[in-house]
């Protein structure tokens, strides 16, 4: 029923696209997904899969062809990275307003300038507002279900939105973990087989995909994705029920750690929730400090009520996000304030890891002590501190 | 076989409607009808991608749309990229069997969709071979958003970007040869054709349509809002074009160029320029220097297309 592999997450993610087997799928190379379409053209190139390969000539393009193929009634696939996510931006709002359910795996990197392979969320915060479901992974384990969970919250009858699959640059996608895949057949049983209702081919019934709408239609239009966004609060936390049954691997819109006795509370994206669920353990043992890690899974839509109560109980939050909004502060903390409003617990801001900078596990023990230290004294100080800047 | 008969294509359904809401005089809806009943003849359907412009906004105005083809609006820049996914997402279906029709693409774009901001993804398209057919029609402005200048605007022309005023004649810099930068992609079909020749416009079209592979036809689409001229003579401004050489009708076809027409006696330039208000200003004796340049950049490609066809190259 399951195989277990160790895997790169670059290679998780193609394997899982290996077994979806999407009908086109459009590639263009950036640093650090480029080795995930390596991968996946080499499935093509052996016949492994029946996929039709578009090596397209820009990001935009990219996103341009899966749009023309969704549309036209195929399941469609591409994948990208920072300034490729950026380039295709445009085009990513259409691909949601036209309701084309692409799943596309984002490896996240930083923005330029400067110019910087590594790892932040730059990318897919700054494309937080486009309609695409997002969903962030924090190991190759998680990226490779999340994968394919997308298929089927994306073709959902109830969501019809195209869900973008996270995982951090270099630091999971180049790193070799293991992780239990399933077999094929069991994937194929899971996805089904995509029907869309109307399509491009259509020639018997022809219709306009993407038209010129004016003021007394558009807001309708954006109505609609708003109540699809909604009802995927709904969806995810089904699908992933399914796919417990089937692979006994447990998903839902948050992944809690020990937040259930927690005192202070850490909540943020990826990678570095390992991390700060480590630190948790350690800081529980040698500080006595009552640690929680909550790790968010679903960052769009954004799970309003879920969180504030998985926050309910813990009497200070750090929040740590790996991407700056100039002129606001870090995204995810001014999301998370949002939930809570009306509450009144402190909360606090730690800016992390830009560019990649790596965050060890002794400062996430120190992220904790801080908070330790708020709830202490009572004194929330800086709301917004960032980790591991030389100034 | 294909018909461009008058009397078979008037029994044929329009598969452009009217009601849509382009300007009276505009080749454009001219241009799309002749394309369309040319193309879907004899079990053959036609599907579309179109980029933003002038005929997209006239004819998808929600919730009314004029196209009686299956016709997909992604962007601006992209026409040749999205037709490139729907017609890979045709070949992976048939592959299946899921879809059982013969079906022929076609990509539309206005000539700022195409030769400025279209022109990565139109290039892309070309080189990977997909199997399509890129209609450009060509009004030498961004003319929907109010007649800026493009690449394919002309030497010496009024755009709203580059007027000509106190010390500039308009534009200066010569209109991009498109048509020769696709055929040096090595396509099986290019081809510069006019509606006024309407038998011309659609045989090369149902050439281009049968043909495997990426084809490319660019079309003159006279604009009388952005040049100047009385709507009723658009036509006429097609006809003019072919008959000063400002607007060869040829085909390349696998690299061999073959002129549609020649003109039995070959107007000056002056006459085109003459007959729309965007070149009046160059009718002064200080911009009479761009009137002679324009008449150079004529001839030459005049000269090199007749020579290209005599010597086969």
């Amino acid at each position: 029923m399951s195989e277990r592999m160790a895997l790169t997450g670059n290679d998780a993610a193609a394997y899982a696209l290996k077994q979806i087997n999407p009908d086109v799928v459009a590639a263009y190379p950036i640093t650090p997904q480029t080795e995930l379409m390596h991968k996946f053209a080499e499935y093509v190139a052996d016949g492994e899969v029946d996929t039709e390969f578009i090596p397209v000539e820009s990001e935009h393009s990219a996103m341009s062809a899966v749009v023309g193929a969704s549309v036209a009634g195929a399941r469609c696939s591409t994948a990208t990275s920072s300034c490729g996510l950026a380039l295709m931006w445009e085009i990513l709002y259409v691909a949601a307003s036209c309701r084309c359910p692409v799943v596309m795996p984002v490896v996240n990197r930083a923005l330029s300038a400067p110019i910087n392979i590594h790892c932040d969320h730059s990318d897919t915060m700054g494309a937080r507002d486009a309609g695409w479901i997002q969903i962030y992974s924090e190991n190759c384990q998680e990226a490779y279900d999340n994968i394919i969970q997308a298929v089927r919250i994306a073709e959902h009858p109830d969501v019809q939105l195209p869900v973008m699959v996270t995982f951090d640059g270099f630091i999971v996608s180049h790193t070799l973990e293991g992780l239990e895949v399933n077999d094929d057949d069991a994937v194929k049983k899971f996805i089904g087989e995509y029907k869309p209702e109307h399509t491009l081919l259509d020639v018997d019934d022809p219709r306009t995909f993407g038209m010129f709408s004016l003021q007394n239609y558009y807001f309708e239009f954006k109505k609609q994705q708003v109540e699809a966004m909604q009802r995927a609060l709904k969806v995810i936390p089904e699908i992933a029920k399914e796919y417990e049954k089937l692979t006994g691997r447990a998903y839902g819109l948050l992944d809690p750690y020990r937040c259930d006795d927690a005192e202070v509370v850490i909540v943020g994206l990826g990678s570095t929730m390992g991390t700060a669920k480590q630190a948790a353990d350690e800081v529980r043992e040698e500080d006595g400090i009552a640690a929680g890690v909550l790790k968010m899974r679903c960052f769009r839509p954004y799970p309003f009520a879920e969180i504030r109560k998985a926050l309910s109980k813990a009497a200070v939050v750090g929040v740590m996000d790996r991407a700056i909004s100039f002129g606001l502060g870090g995204p995810l903390f001014n999301e998370v304030r949002s939930a809570l409003y009306g509450g009144e617990k402190p909360l606090v801001n730690f800016i992390y890891g830009l560019g990649g900078r790596d965050l060890p596990l002794d400062d996430a023990r120190e992220v904790f002590r801080a908070l330790a230290k708020v709830k202490d004294t009572g004194k929330t100080g800086p709301e917004t501190r960032y980790i591991g800047l030389r100034e | 076989m294909p018909t461009t008969k008058l009397k078979e294509l008037g029994n044929m359904e329009e598969l452009l409607t009217g009601g849509h809401a382009a300007c009276p005089g505009c080749a454009g809806p001219v241009i799309l009808r002749q394309v369309l009943l040319a193309a879907q003849q004899d079990d053959v359907y036609v599907v579309g991608s179109i980029a933003t412009g002038c005929m997209e906004v006239c004819t998808t105005i929600y919730p009314n749309s004029a196209w009686r083809i299956p016709m997909v609006h992604c962007a601006f820049e992209n026409a040749a990229a999205t037709i490139s996914g729907a017609e890979t997402a045709y070949r992976a279906l048939k592959k299946k069997g899921k879809v059982d029709k013969d079906i022929r693409f076609i990509a539309f774009g206005g000539d700022g969709g195409t030769y400025d901001i279209g022109l990565q993804s139109l290039s892309g398209a070309l080189e990977r071979g997909h199997n399509f057919t890129y209609i450009c029609y060509d009004n030498e402005a961004y003319m929907n958003t109010g007649i800026q200048r493009s690449g394919a605007t002309p030497r010496g022309a009024f755009t709203t970007t580059a007027p000509a005023g106190k010390v500039s004649p308009g534009k200066t810099e010569c209109k991009k040869d498109l048509t020769a930068i696709v055929a040096a992609h090595g396509i099986p079909y290019v081809a510069q054709t006019s509606p006024h020749r309407a038998r011309d416009l659609m045989e090369k079209v149902q050439k281009a349509v049968r043909t495997e592979g990426p084809c490319f036809i660019n079309v003159l689409s006279p604009c009388p809002r952005g040049w100047r001229f009385k709507p009723e003579d658009s036509i006429q401004m097609c006809k003019l074009a072919a008959e000063t050489c400002v607007w060869p009708l040829y085909e390349i076809e696998d690299g061999k160029v073959k002129i549609n027409y020649k003109p039995r006696e070959k107007k000056p330039v002056r006459a085109w320029l003459e007959s729309q208000g965007r070149f009046k200003h160059l009718f002064s004796a200080k911009n009479e220097a761009v009137i002679e340049q324009f008449q150079q950049d004529v001839d030459r490609k005049w000269n090199a297309l007749l020579k290209r066809e005599e010597t086969g190259t």
